[in-house]
């Protein structure tokens, strides 16, 4: 008998206040296991204590080697908000990279999307041919793998999805605890659904077990990002507390949990905001390019529940202050009219001395069709050739559009980029049941490595927090980071569906009333009809016939 | 003459084995929920669609054995005033969407294929199972409809119909597969009575909340949500089934007598003619709960300790000899000189195809092909 593969889980939240007053709440759960699904030889994974049995069949029928599923309600604001620690972009994202042992990709695809589906609750059936694009340098992959070739990802986005408590309810079963003990007895989704941003993630992905990398290990974290604004949730007051926040405090840390910890961005302390209760447990991280100083609550301490054996925070507003990213961008749709139009897409370097690269992802749905010709790449007013363009025209009803650049950004300016396209006409039983509202086009991907401000720490370690270990750090003087624009909303030219009944009234109509009178013209004969005599003569005439004589008129 | 002594005399025999067959029972019971309608005003059925859901789930029947449908998001829409809750009563004394709920088809999946897929059982193969009803030939299904509906149809979404005639088909293929034991069919829609007029398939129930040529009305409209909370008929059936538990006794005869005209304006009908048992012998629970069956125990039984500490992870067992390393996320030099893909060579179709034909045809007709050996 095998002994089990030793896991570890780990939860943790991160409270960062934001300078417009709204606060950010990122909660992450990793689930290491030292296990390895894919190895040849190795007996079938049977025995499951913390990584939850439905995803581990997943990964092992679908031979998957990362899986990052994502589902967003709002939209990242970045120029108010910073960076988020892990991006997403409205609706519903997924992209996966198999093993290289699988040999019918699309098959497989198809089959992960529906039974993602069942999971989640989510529409993601709806994901097929027409919205798959197959990246040919975005979204390496953020796991261990030597093998790029990119015929092993798949990239989908369906932008209209929503998200509500049914897509949660499933998430939270996934967790060790599930929802009645640590961290995640915070989730209340009447709470987390009432603010600007909300978005759930699962990303599943092989890493090094230790520092010296010799063997892999499973980690599958769940992450949830909520934004709430203080003018819906907090009554216009620049005053936040875990009651507050979530309408629930902290009891407990979960059970199974090997460490639960409670992080409070205070780098901005004293001037911007006072935190209490105070706790002298400090600790700095670099992420994002920028060293922040964060205050570290310990749950699987007891004192930190006092004496009421509950915890909660109370941070208040002192001031205000200004953020500026340094790289964000927008998109948007011009023209006018239902038959063109021109997507813009805008990109912002905030750096003052440094340019660098961005790998710009564009993946259009077939119906707009573009015209690549009239591609511009424009920075400070100049043309910016891009050094490296990568592009799959669409097929109707079969593929996407797939742009992807790189572009360089020169200092402190903005790039934009256009194309214009043409809408094209669908076919009567290819639209929604609702087509005024209009078709969504996924948003764009933009990655890029922004130089940091901090030298960045490449070393891996086991005690880092979640938050900062993320995306793996190659270099120091610099940090991956992904943006997403926002989802265009297009009219399509819309039929009027009562059409058909209406054209088959009138074609009938006008058969009956002009082939008709036609048809009665030719062949109608008229014959004289005298009128049934009456009673008297009727009789006369019976008797006149019997007796043989000639009959009256 | 003796033959219809010898068919009486069959019919006979086959209709007590027919009894005592019906009369053994079921062993699981299944739900299919659904609610057609789309947009915002028409959050009522919705909030129809979960209030049943609601008393379902709550008298035993779980999320695997329920296949819930609603056309459109209420409780995250963004004109709800309070998002990820839906009411059913004014002043919102009750969420019925709560916080466990599992909706396995929603927006645009909504749709008539989609749902006599789900009751024939005749889905594509990579249809997950909290999709499909996975019922056999001992359960018993309950099937609640809602939305707009006419003299004969049921609209979907506002772009397609479903007949009675079609639900009746699907009612028969569904008992020639021996997928239900009994079938109870509510239906809260305007002229729901015309829905079951052409049920023609054994052990069907089935309820409406008006009769043909009538209209079903909504019940109370909620100033802050500003749009009706729910239909007279569900509200009241919500009600009725509030006072139910899974050990009460009641039947099927106080369920005809749920909402009538005084209170709903509309007549509530009801059809049981197909159905082999007495409707008075028949318990609420055996449509809307779920069929347990319960030990009780007196003694005392010790649990094992609570949870082990977590197990330290400590270093690698297996010595591989090169280490693994991660990705570039972003190797621009890599990518610049990235070589195309080799495309697969396809033969020439269509388009292409026909030129070069055309071509060819050309060059043949004007040369000839005897003037050819000139030219080779």
């Amino acid at each position: 008998c095998m002994t089990p593969a030793k896991d570890q889980f780990q939860e943790e939240l991160v409270i960062r206040p934001l300078h417009s007053g709204d606060i950010y709440a990122s909660f992450q759960f990793r689930t290491l296991w030292d296990t390895d699904f894919l190895q040849e030889g190795q007996k079938k994974v049977s025995h499951y204590r913390l990584f939850p049995k439905s995803l581990g069949q997943v990964l092992s029928k679908f031979s998957v080697q990362e899986l990052h599923i994502s589902f967003t309600q709002g939209f990242w604001r970045t120029m108010q908000w910073g960076q988020p620690f892990i991006p997403s972009p409205p609706g519903a994202e997924l992209w996966v990279w198999f093993h290289h042992t699988v040999s019918d990709v699309d098959g497989n695809w198809k089959e992960l999307t529906n039974v993602l589906s069942g999971i989640f609750c989510a529409s993601l059936n709806f994901i097929d041919m027409t919205n798959t694009v197959q990246p040919s340098a975005s979204f390496k992959p953020l796991g261990l793998g030597n093998a790029t070739d990119h015929r092993f990802l798949r990239y989908a986005t369906l932008p209209r999805e929503i998200v509500c408590t049914e897509n949660l309810t499933p998430w939270k079963k996934l967790l060790p605890c599930g929802s009645k003990a640590g961290l995640a007895v915070l989730m209340k989704s009447e709470k987390l659904f009432h603010s600007s941003f909300h978005s759930q993630a699962v990303h599943i992905r092989p890493i090094c077990q230790d520092e010296q990398c010799t063997s892999k290990a499973w980690e599958l974290r769940q992450t949830l990002n909520v934004v709430f604004d203080h003018y819906t949730s907090g009554q216009g007051k620049k005053e936040w507390s875990l009651f507050k926040m979530f309408s629930r405090t902290l009891t407990e840390a979960c059970p199974l949990a090997s460490s639960s910890k409670v992080y409070v961005d205070i780098t901005d302390n004293p001037e911007l905001f006072e935190l209490s209760p105070a706790t002298p447990l400090l600790s700095q991280a670099v992420v994002l390019g920028d060293r922040r100083t964060y205050s570290v609550y310990d749950l699987t301490r007891a004192e930190t529940f006092g004496q009421l054996r509950s915890f909660n925070l109370l941070l208040r507003w002192k001031g205000d202050n200004m953020l500026r990213p340094l790289l964000h961008a927008e998109r948007y749709v011009a023209g006018f009219g239902l038959q063109t139009g021109e997507i813009h897409t805008v990109i912002y370097n905030n750096h003052p001395y440094r340019a660098f690269p961005v790998l710009l992802m564009d993946s259009v749905p077939w119906y707009l069709q573009l015209y690549i010709h009239t591609l511009t790449v424009t920075s400070k007013s100049r043309d910016n050739k891009p050094s490296y363009i990568h592009y799959q025209p669409a097929k109707d009803r079969h593929r996407p559009h797939l742009l992807e650049m790189l572009i360089q950004l020169p200092p402190h300016s903005m790039t934009e980029v256009t194309v214009q396209f043409e809408r094209a006409l669908l076919k009567w039983t290819e639209y929604t049941p609702d087509p005024n509202h209009g078709f969504y086009v996924g948003s764009s991907v933009i990655s890029a490595l922004v130089p940091s401000m901090v030298a960045m720490s490449t070393n891996f370690t086991q005690d880092q927090p979640l938050f900062s270990s993320f995306v793996p750090v190659k270099e120091e003087s610099s940090y991956f980071v992904r943006v997403y624009t926002e989802p265009l909303l297009v009219n399509l030219p819309t039929p009027d569906f009562s059409m058909p009944y209406n054209v088959i009234c009138l074609t009938c109509t006008v058969v009956a009333v002009g082939y008709g009178s036609f048809y009665n013209l030719l062949t109608r004969t008229f014959q004289v009809d005298e009128p049934s005599p009456p009673l008297a003569k009727r009789l006369a005439n019976f008797i006149r016939r019997i007796r043989g004589v000639p009959l009256l008129a | 003459t003796d033959y219809n002594d010898l068919y009486c005399l069959f019919t006979l025999v086959q209709f007590t084995k027919a009894g005592q067959f019906f009369s053994s029972g079921h062993t699981n019971n299944w739900a299919v929920l659904v609610c057609t309608s789309r947009f915002w005003f028409n959050y009522r059925h919705v909030a129809n669609t979960l209030s049943v859901y609601r008393s379902v789930k709550r008298l035993g029947i779980p999320d695997s054995h329920i296949v819930l449908m609603l056309a459109d998001d209420m409780a995250c829409n963004y004109r709800n005033p309070k998002p990820a809750t839906v009411f059913s009563h004014k002043n919102m004394e009750l969420n019925v969407y709560g916080d466990d709920v599992e909706v396995d088809y929603r927006g645009y999946e909504v749709t008539v294929e989609n749902f006599l897929r789900v009751l024939t059982g005749r889905l594509p193969p990579s249809t997950p199972r909290s999709k499909r009803l996975l019922s056999d030939d001992r359960s018993n299904i309950l099937i609640y409809l809602t939305g707009h509906g006419g003299n004969g149809f049921l609209k979907f979404q506002d772009s397609e119909e479903i007949s009675n005639m079609e639900l009746a088909d699907a009612f028969e293929q569904m008992w020639q597969k021996r997928r239900y034991n009994e079938l109870l069919f509510i239906i809260d829609t305007c002229q729901g009575a015309s829905m079951y007029e052409r049920f023609y398939s054994p052990n069907l129930m089935a309820l409406a909340s008006s009769q043909v040529g009538e209209d079903s009305l909504s019940h109370q409209p909620d100033l802050a949500i500003g749009v009706h909370l729910m239909d007279k008929y569900t509200f009241y059936l919500l009600e009725f089934l509030e006072e139910v538990h899974p050990a009460s006794q009641a039947n099927m005869n106080d369920l005809f007598k749920v909402c009538p005209q005084s209170q709903c304006v509309s007549t509530p009908g009801h059809r049981t003619d197909l159905f082999q048992r007495d409707p008075g012998s028949v318990l609420i629970t055996d449509f809307f709960g779920s069929v347990r069956k319960v030990e009780i125990t007196k003694d005392t039984i010790n649990l094992t300790s609570p949870v082990e500490p977590p197990i330290q992870r400590s270093g690698s067992g297996d010595i591989q000899i090169e280490s693994l390393t991660y990705v570039d996320q972003l190797p621009v030099a890599e990518i610049i000189h990235q070589k195309p893909k080799q495309k697969d060579w396809h033969p020439p179709d269509g388009f292409i195809l026909g030129l070069w034909t055309l071509i060819l045809l050309v060059f043949f007709q004007t040369y000839g092909i005897k003037h050819l050996k000139h030219i080779f």
